[in-house]
């Protein structure tokens, strides 16, 4: 593992989206638009945004991050770019943490703006800090990159990559305890859902909305971590230095 | 005085790949000469590109062995010691030609001088803050030969390095790629223009998965019995074929 190669290409990848500034303002924007849009649909029932504004704030990470990484990677071999950085001394561990870092980063500055959105002129309120949100935030960043990475090995367009999204986010999403409560699923969705990442990081950033960090949370946390590195060993195995 | 240099760069014995369900090189024996210009020369579809593939490490090889630098091809210890330069020019699109070089420099462990060097070495002085996307074809290659360049690799190995560029530039690439071998560096250029041919110190001519003929140009049309390469070429085609 090199230090010094991991960082070229984490501000590689930094560099590569200064030049796009109009993702940049889609990543931050999208987010604070749908977090005001909630607030208002359920202006009669000022519960229901408590209840889930923070969960969301957390979770709009995994799927832009998805999204960018997939596509992303989907370029790089596509391009011939990773064909190039293979035959480089560059370890795949190298290139992986040089995106995480700098998907991270990137999740991190989307998370803060909209918690100040969230936590200001929208009135959110948890009991839990709000740092923690942010902390699980960039937490689900960094799980939805790993996904998203393993994921770009089935795409050979962009077509196909954008598609993943919906299959892979969507479910997760639904089944995750956000729109019904896990309790009263049917059994084996309730099984699925147990086999699902974002369960995990759903149910952690609820604690912390409610400020009841259990035994549970500590569980949370473990299994979304863990769920991330399988990913992301998952990922590194997609890259080949030999192809046929 | 030039170092003293292992004559052999390259070595191919018994080369076999199979891509996409044919037998792209068919058991392939070649050497390539150290500190010297070689030409990977053949129609396209010979196995130029599959070939070069093997000698970075990146190709799937069925049997048979590559040895690079004294190396088992695509060892760790090769990467930061072979340029490649892919056919298609292999950049970011979206950076400018010095954000690229930069990066590159930077996983190599050059310095930010040498990214400078090499942006003159292949005349982009002037397009060095330009997006590489907005850029022509042929300079985006030469951006795509300079990260070949920047980490001043023992061999360069360079996929139709001069395809769609100028005849002003072409020769001055060539007398860079000569320059460079004057400096012990080896290079294997391919191309599927036997004019090009003429430019390089030794010759492969390669024709469906096999190698046809290999030499100096001279001794080739010495072979062949022609003085255009084309001819020699096309009679060693028929030679083979009777």
């Amino acid at each position: 593992m090199s230090r010094r190669a991991a960082a070229a290409v984490a501000a590689r990848v930094l560099a590569q989206l200064r030049r796009d500034p109009r993702t940049l303002t889609l990543v931050v924007g999208v987010p604070c638009l749908l977090e005001t849009l909630l607030k208002e649909l359920f202006s009669g029932q000022p519960h229901v945004f408590q209840h889930v504004g923070a969960p969301l704030l957390g979770l709009f990470p995994f799927v832009t991050m998805f999204l960018v990484t997939s596509i992303t990677m989907l370029r790089e071999r596509v391009s011939g770019t990773l064909e190039r950085l293979m035959t480089l001394p560059l370890g795949k561990l190298d290139l992986l943490a040089g995106y995480g870092i700098a998907f991270a980063l990137l999740a991190a500055v989307q998370a803060a703006v909209v918690s100040v959105l969230a936590f200001g002129a929208l009135g959110l309120e948890t009991n839990g800090p709000r740092v923690v949100v942010v902390a699980l935030a960039v937490g689900n960043a960094v799980l939805g990159s790993a996904l998203g990475l393993f994921f770009s090995a089935f795409a050979q367009t962009e077509f196909q990559a954008v598609q993943f999204m919906p299959a892979v986010v969507f479910p997760q999403v639904l089944l995750c305890g956000l729109f019904v409560v896990r309790g009263s699923m049917a059994t084996w969705l309730r099984w699925l859902s147990d086999a699902l990442p974002l369960t995990y990081a759903y149910d952690a950033l609820a604690h912390t909305a409610s400020g009841t960090f259990d035994g549970r949370f500590a569980v949370d946390v473990a299994v979304a971590v863990g769920a991330a590195l399988l990913a992301l060993g998952l990922g590194a195995a997609t890259l080949r230095r030999r192809t046929a | 005085m030039r170092e003293t240099r292992k004559l052999t760069a390259v070595r191919l014995e018994r080369l076999r790949v199979v891509r996409g369900g044919t037998l792209v090189l068919r058991d392939l024996d070649c050497e390539v000469p150290a500190g010297r210009v070689t030409g990977i020369l053949g129609p396209s579809g010979s196995g130029k590109t599959t070939l070069l593939r093997s000698i970075v490490g990146v190709q799937r090889v069925e049997a048979g062995t590559v040895t690079v630098l004294d190396h088992p091809a695509g060892t760790a210890a090769l990467r930061s010691r072979v340029g490649y330069m892919t056919q298609a020019p292999s950049v970011y699109g979206d950076l400018t030609v010095r954000e690229n070089l930069r990066f590159f420099a930077r996983i190599l462990g050059a310095s930010a001088h040498a990214v400078d060097e090499v942006i003159d070495r292949v005349s982009l002085h002037d397009e060095r803050a330009r997006v590489v996307n907005r850029l022509s074809g042929g300079q985006r290659a030469r951006v795509s030969l300079a990260a070949a360049l920047v980490g001043s690799p023992d061999l360069l190995v360079l996929d139709e390095p001069t395809v769609g560029l100028d005849p002003v530039l072409r020769r001055d690439l060539w007398e860079l790629f000569h320059e460079l071998a004057e400096h012990g560096k080896t290079l294997l250029v391919s191309s599927h223009v036997m004019d090009e041919a003429a430019r390089c110190d030794t010759l492969v001519l390669l024709r469906e998965g096999r190698v046809l003929a290999q030499g100096t140009p001279d001794e080739l049309r010495r072979e062949a019995g022609a003085d255009d390469l084309d001819a020699v070429f096309l009679a060693l085609v028929e030679r083979q074929a009777r």
